[in-house]
């Protein structure tokens, strides 16, 4: 039995990679000066949505919110194996927060013939765990948060086994379902060598406009979009269509959207920066080291 | 998260620096397939970006999810369970299953079989790359050229039934050609292969030291002419690992302990000829060992590049008589001439993968599309028979040398971390292990330089170090390209000694005379790179001291490597050559007296 995933990625800024130009005066985050990259647990989803492809068939959809930036995101998840990517881009889609995001992505799951969605755990910018939770709410299907293994399934039954801080749990649902995927799970593939040589040409409509624009940079607006309009179709027969849906397509409430939609407000940023000041030697013998467990003791670094 | 492609500067200044765009339009022949195949490219650009794209892939494959496993890989090695069949480590299996994700087990096959047709000058990068992670890996990974003997030699139905799947990564392979008598001299080989009165081929008798021999598609050499002996009896077949294939034993090895030796028991086995009777030798096993020992070079090159970095790493971190060891001269130069034996070895291997891809490329185009004007045909032959000369010289030449290189680099890594580099605690002690069989299988040390000295006396290294002298060089190495001519020279001068010596006085001097080629083809090839077009700066040691600056442009940094290693070089060439000019036989006149009798024990 095939079953149909969808799986909802995030590009993230690479915060493992963090120097002195990260944050700006203000305290938000230098997003220019951070390599913009896949948010590690939505690798983990993604390999989970592939092996569940190898394993029982059907197929693989994955769907970004984001800047169209983000297209590379989508690229990258192509290049792994997904069998379609989706962008869901639009400036009224700016400063959502978890509620308003998770509503809007609800918005572009439903118009899919999904079996089981999967989101990674939580992203490394906003580290909330929030919105795939509140995604499956809004779906109004079970959810099962911090999968930590490869999942079973047999018809419509799926078993899961998940992450509780202190031990492991395995519970079984009905599909659909909504999976939160931990960095556990799995070790994601990495990019395909002919998925990549295929789908390193794909691009969205506005990049298909924005590219022709760029060559064509006497032409008219009209003469812009009919080339853009002949591009697209040569592009999707090939498969290299990126498809692009804003607002107005998925019918969203805009009160729920955006800054409108979202409740969360930043009450004061702090900008803390540690950097390390001194090194210090410790003896290898026993001696030397209780003195540095004393001392991280008394520290708190350890309890 | 480390990836073994982006962070090793040498490799990405040659895939930059080397024209990869020509290889590109031959390999694609004129980029015709791209109507074909959604993903086959359509220029030169798009190619080498799909090139270097998938070295990112595998480089971060390598680094991420390989080397992690190969320490384990190395404990645990693989199973012969009772049944017969064999299980491989877990980390290899599980590597085997991303390589396949990764779709590059068709590396060099052409895409109506799912292959991604790269040239093989990439193919030795990738080669080299996860090597570096699990030199066992690549055993199976690098033994590609078994589908690539399949393709060249091999019936359309054949190419048919077994192509796709190697491409998919659903099968490995494996070459069987070693005998317990039949090693080096492979002429000797007498596992039999009959026919049935309907016409049907059985394959009879035992092979041994088969690496992969668990594979589920093997090459087998084996004897068809009962009548006939030496090479011209024999010819190839392949055949399914199935209920009449044995596995007997598997090899408890030094090294590679990832990789499965095994011993094969052909118990009238149903298999199929490649190609014609009697050119399973002398055409088809000589083109599949050519392939299989540039990717041993690859290999090499990956152990020591590994074995290096623990050697330089532990260099600037271990202290004693209060400093650091890597302020030493003497593990100073220890870690020089490791880093330049280790990027000569590179160079040596790229220019002859280059050379071999405009051999096929060549060949390809006389037996497919050969011009029909004559006067056109006339210099594409003579260079097909230029490069196919080259090839068989350079090819034994970076075999020879790596895989020394490896061992003597994997050996002074061990030496800078001393006593914990004997422990199991570090991985050089692995390294060096891995390493010992590379100067052995695929045609020992001593045999490459059997193969190489002759085209060294032929004049084939005369004329391509003459070509090399000819080309265009950065003025400030004029000193250096100097003391190059006049290695040639003197190359010259012990050739004609050699010569009017006889055979036997060349195969007792080979070893000097291809030292002495390789290290001119080096020189002459480091300069190239110090006259590179390539921009490119490179991170150079700033806590050594001598220089304030961060980084330093890749070209001026291969000056830096030329200058030490020709100049060091000229002072060795000079002594080699009054060596083999010595006319010293002793080795033939005294051997007895020299070694004494064989003692019983």
């Amino acid at each position: 039995m095939a079953y149909n995933c969808v799986v909802l990625v995030k590009q993230v800024p690479d915060t493992k990679r963090i120097t002195g130009k990260a944050m700006n005066d203000d305290g938000t985050v230098n997003r220019a000066a951070l390599p913009a990259i896949f948010n590690p647990e939505d690798l983990n989803a993604l390999e989970a949505a592939l092996d569940i492809k190898d394993r029982f068939g059907g197929t693989v959809t994955v769907i970004t919110m984001g800047l169209p930036a983000a297209v590379t995101t989508l690229k990258d998840a192509l290049y792994r194996g997904a069998d379609e990517a989706i962008l869901v881009t639009d400036a009224r889609c700016a400063a959502s927060d978890t509620l308003a995001t998770s509503y809007i992505l609800s918005c572009a799951v439903k118009r899919i013939k999904y079996d089981i969605v999967l989101c990674g755990r939580q992203a490394i910018d906003g580290d909330t765990a929030q919105v795939g939770p509140q995604l499956a709410e809004k779906l109004g299907i079970p959810q099962i948060t911090y999968v930590e293994k490869p999942v079973e399934i047999e018809g419509r039954t799926i078993t899961a086994q998940r992450n509780i801080g202190n031990g492991w749990q395995k519970v079984k649902a009905q599909l659909p379902v909504l999976l939160t995927v931990t960095g556990e799970a799995n070790v994601p593939r990495v990019a395909a060598a002919k998925k990549m040589m295929k789908y390193k040409a794909a691009m969205t409509p506005a990049g298909v406009e924005q590219k022709i624009k760029a060559e064509n940079s006497h032409a008219s607006a009209d003469e812009i979009k009919e080339l853009a309009v002949q591009k697209c179709s040569e592009m999707d027969k090939k498969g290299l269509l990126i498809e692009q849906w804003n607002l107005d397509f998925l019918k969203a409430d805009l009160t729920w959207c955006g800054r409108n939609g979202s409740p969360t407000k930043v009450h004061r940023i702090q900008s803390v920066v540690l950097a390390s000041k001194e090194t210090k030697s410790v003896e290898p013998t026993d001696e030397g080291l209780s003195g540095m467990i004393h001392e991280l003791l008394e520290d708190k670094i350890i309890a | 998260m480390p990836n073994f492609y982006t962070d090793n500067d040498d490799i990405r200044f040659l895939f930059k620096h080397l024209d990869l765009g020509e290889l590109a339009g031959l390999c694609e022949e004129d980029f015709k397939f791209a109507s074909q195949f959604d993903y086959a490219p359509a220029d030169a650009g798009e190619a080498i970006r799909n090139y270097e794209m998938v070295l990112d892939s595998i480089g971060q494959l390598s680094g991420e999810f390989i080397a992690p496993r190969a320490e384990s890989v190395d404990r645990e090695g693989n199973t012969l369970n009772p049944d017969g069949s064999v299980s491989y480590a877990k980390g290899i299996a599980e590597s085997l299953d991303k390589l396949a994700k990764a779709e590059v087990m068709g590396f060099t096959l052409p895409y109506r079989f799912g292959g991604i047709n790269f040239p093989n000058l990439v193919y030795s990068m990738a080669i080299e790359i996860v090597s570096r992670a699990d030199a066992s890996l690549m055993n199976i990974f690098g033994l590609q050229g078994i589908a690539e003997t399949i393709n060249a030699f091999a019936s359309e139905e054949i190419k048919q039934r077994y192509l796709h799947d190697f491409a998919a990564g659903k099968v490995t392979g494996a070459m069987v050609l070693t005998e317990p008598d039949a090693g080096s001299d492979l002429q000797a080989v007498k596992l039999r292969a009959f026919q049935d009165n309907a016409g049907n081929w059985f394959l009879h008798g035992v092979k041994r030291f088969i690496t992969n021999g668990c594979g589920e598609v093997l090459l087998v050499l084996s004897r068809s002419e009962p009548d006939r002996s030496g090479g011209l009896g024999l010819s190839l077949f392949v055949c399914d690992r199935g209920p009449t294939v044995h596995i007997r034993r598997l090899e408890d090895k030094l090294g590679i302990h990832g990789s499965p030796t095994c011993e094969i028991f052909f118990d009238n086995t149903p298999c199929q000829l490649i190609g014609e009777r009697q050119r399973g030798l002398v055409t088809y096993v000589m083109a599949l060992m050519n392939g299989a020992r540039i990717g041993i070079a690859g290999q090499s090159l990956g152990i020591a590049e590994a074995a290096y970095r623990v050697a330089r790493d532990y260099a600037s971190s271990r202290k004693q008589f209060g400093i650091a060891i890597e302020k030493m001269p003497a593990v100073r130069d220890l870690l020089i001439d490791m880093k330049i034996s280790l990027e000569a070895g590179r160079a040596l291997l790229y220019e002859t993968s280059r050379v071999v891809d405009l051999n096929i490329a060549y060949q390809k185009q006389l037996e497919l599309n050969p011009p029909a004007d004559k006067e056109q045909l006339k210099p594409i032959k003579e260079q097909a028979r230029r490069l196919d000369r080259l090839a068989s010289i350079l090819t034994p030449m970076s075999k020879y040398f790596c895989s020394e290189m490896a061992n003597r680099v994997a050996y002074d890594s061990i030496q800078v971390l001393g006593g914990s580099g004997y422990m199991r605690d570090y991985a050089v002690e692995r390294h060096a292990r891995d390493a010992r069989i590379t100067t052995i299988y695929e045609g020992t040390s001593q045999l490459q330089i059997v193969a190489a000295v002759r085209g060294v006396c032929s004049g084939t290294a005369e004329k391509y170090l003459t070509e090399l002298e000819q080309q265009n060089y950065d003025p400030q190495l004029e000193d250096l390209l100097a003391k190059l001519a006049e290695g040639t020279k003197q190359l010259k001068r012990a050739v004609t000694f050699v010569k009017h010596q006889g055979t036997e006085y060349m195969d007792l001097y080979g070893r000097p005379l291809v030292d002495i080629a390789i290290d001119l083809i080096v020189g002459y090839l480091f300069c190239d790179y110090a006259s590179s077009k390539v921009d490119m700066d490179v991170p150079i040691d700033v806590e050594a001291g001598e220089s304030k600056e961060q980084t330093m442009p890749m070209k001026k940094r291969k000056a830096i490597v030329a200058r030490r290693f020709i100049t060091k070089n000229t002072i060795k060439i000079d002594a080699l050559v009054q060596l083999i000019c010595s006319g010293d036989k002793s080795t033939l006149a005294d051997f007895s007296a020299l070694v004494g009798p064989v003692v019983e024990q």
